[in-house]
């Protein structure tokens, strides 16, 4: 099953061309890495997916992305409920400098959703998702920043959860955190793919070889190469993506 | 080697002085204020410079109430006034405005810090005062008319430090806060106004010390009638008028009562910076 189709995607900073003519087709409750160079569109590509790059005053969209059939570049998408259905973590930790509690319902105040019992249910639920509930659960009125930062990169994850969500985008998720927290991060990916479409860009390979099902490889704001993982890194079809993953350029 | 530790020591020694040299004059302004200004408080009673409403000094009567009010009653207005504009203007300007508005509209608000008081106080008479007589009734020197005109004088302090405090949040508050679903106004609401408070806060105390104390506008637009205001399009006087208008001439208990003015002035402004501190510490816990 397909969850999001990219046609003709290209993206335009001013008079620079950030993304070449992207087409792509991510899989339903799969893991898809992006991994390529720094600079090569990766992080670009992944804030099409949720409009982030609106925020961008200079940024211009053109193509289409669809996500379960609907083009969110349409002029009637309405963004907040865009957002509140694919999340997103980024590559530093970002938690507000509110309470875990309150960092966690955020998404739902925002949302209108105010029943105590609905809430109370998504913190934990949203918690346990990022196994944090156990630890966290009799300190829930803490602020977040005083947390370490894997517990805050889980933290951040579990707000993005916390209003249901089917797509999560994952800009290098892991780049400010060390290698064990790395990878149990990456364990937790596995669980959550069950129930999510997981999009995560990476400059980690071995992270992409991992943990992903698809890989893509971005080169100078050209898509490359996409396809399964283990095609990709055993068995590339183009010369570029080989020399990349031997690590002959980069 | 002993003659470079020595001068190093040498410098420690300057540094401090300078240093405590702000510290002192501080304290020297202080002593010097309440020597001067206590014993008369001491001689008539506390009581009667604080609540008697009478100002006769060359008579004794040295009934400080009016002005007390005077002083609340403009510093109160002038936040009214100042604080909302000062907070919309901030938030707008780093939120909702496109970087080349902010550009050139900070500056410009920065510029009005500039303006010297005299000058705001011009614009008040010239102005303010027959607008305000002629739309509101009463004298146009009034309660009212300061207000506005120390609520624009706060202004630039307000905004350029609100928006300063705005500007140093990490842009991944807002990014988080969008990525939600969020829309600006609730990311403004819910998330950069808590995570910026102790500097708005801070801005807010520097803003309100400016109210009270200001003085030379304050004069020239208020009216500064020493008896109490039953309306704010009635005149006052402020605590820091009572002592400019008539310091020029006194002598004798006259003069120290003066200084009492000044010391209740200090009271006050400590009593007002130490309630905003503890707001700001209870809000952060």
């Amino acid at each position: 099953m397909i969850s999001i189709e990219v046609k003709n995607l290209s993206v335009f900073y001013g008079s620079f061309q950030a993304l070449k003519n992207i087409n792509i087709k991510i899989e339903r409750q799969k893991i898809s890495a992006l991994i390529g160079p720094s600079g090569c569109g990766k992080t670009t590509f992944l804030r099409c997916l949720n409009r982030m790059n609106d925020l961008i005053d200079e940024a211009r969209v053109v193509g289409e992305v669809f996500i379960d059939g609907l083009n969110i570049y349409e002029e009637k998408v309405d963004l907040l409920e865009l957002r509140r259905r694919v999340g997103m973590v980024f590559q530093r930790p970002n938690p507000f400098p509110l309470s875990i509690e309150d960092n966690i319902l955020y998404g739902l105040k925002v949302h209108r959703i105010n029943d105590p019992k609905i809430m109370e249910e998504r913190l934990i639920k949203s918690l346990e998702a990022v196994q944090l509930w156990p630890q966290l659960k009799n300190q829930l009125r803490k602020n977040a920043l005083t947390l370490s930062l894997e517990q805050q990169q889980r933290l951040c994850l579990a707000r993005a959860l916390a209003v249901e969500p089917e797509i999560l985008l994952m800009d290098e998720p892991c780049s400010a955190l060390d290698p064990i927290a790395t990878a149990r991060i990456e364990e937790l990916m596995f669980e959550l793919k069950k129930k999510y479409t997981i999009v995560i860009v990476t400059h980690n390979m071995q992270q992409a070889a991992r943990v992903s099902d698809f890989t893509g490889y971005f080169l100078l704001g050209e898509l490359i190469e996409f396809g399964e993982t283990h095609q990709i890194f055993t068995a590339p079809a183009d010369k570029r993506t080989e020399d990349y993953i031997t690590g002959r350029y980069g | 080697m002993r003659g470079k530790e020595n001068r190093e020591k040498l410098i420690q020694l300057f540094l401090l002085t300078i240093a405590l040299s702000a510290i002192s004059i501080l304290a020297l302004i202080s002593i010097f204020i309440f020597t001067e200004g206590l014993p008369i408080m001491f001689r008539h009673g506390f009581k009667k410079f604080l609540f008697s409403l009478d100002w006769y000094p060359s008579e004794g009567y040295f009934g400080l109430l009016p002005m007390i009010i005077g002083s609340l009653l403009v510093t109160a207005g002038a936040m009214v006034i100042g604080v909302p504009l000062g907070l919309a203007g901030a938030i707008y300007l780093t939120q909702f405005s496109s970087k080349k508005v902010r550009n050139l509209v900070k500056p410009m608000i920065e510029l009005l810090a500039g303006i010297p008081s005299v000058v705001y106080g011009f614009i008040g008479v010239v102005i303010l005062v027959p607008f305000v007589r002629e739309n509101f009734g009463g004298p146009g020197f009034s309660v009212f008319t300061a207000s506005i005109i120390l609520g624009i004088m706060i202004l630039p302090t307000i905004l350029s430090i609100s928006i300063d405090s705005l500007m140093a949040l990490p842009p991944s508050y807002r990014e988080g806060s969008i990525a939600l679903g969020a829309t600006q106004w609730q990311t403004v609401r819910m998330v950069l106004l808590p995570a910026a408070r102790s500097g708005i806060i801070a801005s807010l105390i520097l803003g309100l010390g400016r109210a009270v104390g200001e003085t030379m506008a304050v004069i020239m637009i208020a009216g500064n009638a020493t008896a109490l205001p039953r309306s704010i399009l009635d005149p006052v006087r402020t605590l820091t008028s009572n002592i400019a208008l008539e310091m020029g001439y006194v002598s004798g208990e006259h003069r120290q009562a003066l200084f009492a003015t000044g010391v209740i002035l200090f009271i006050i402004i400590m009593i007002l910076n130490t309630m905003a501190n503890l707001t700001s510490k209870r809000m952060a816990s």
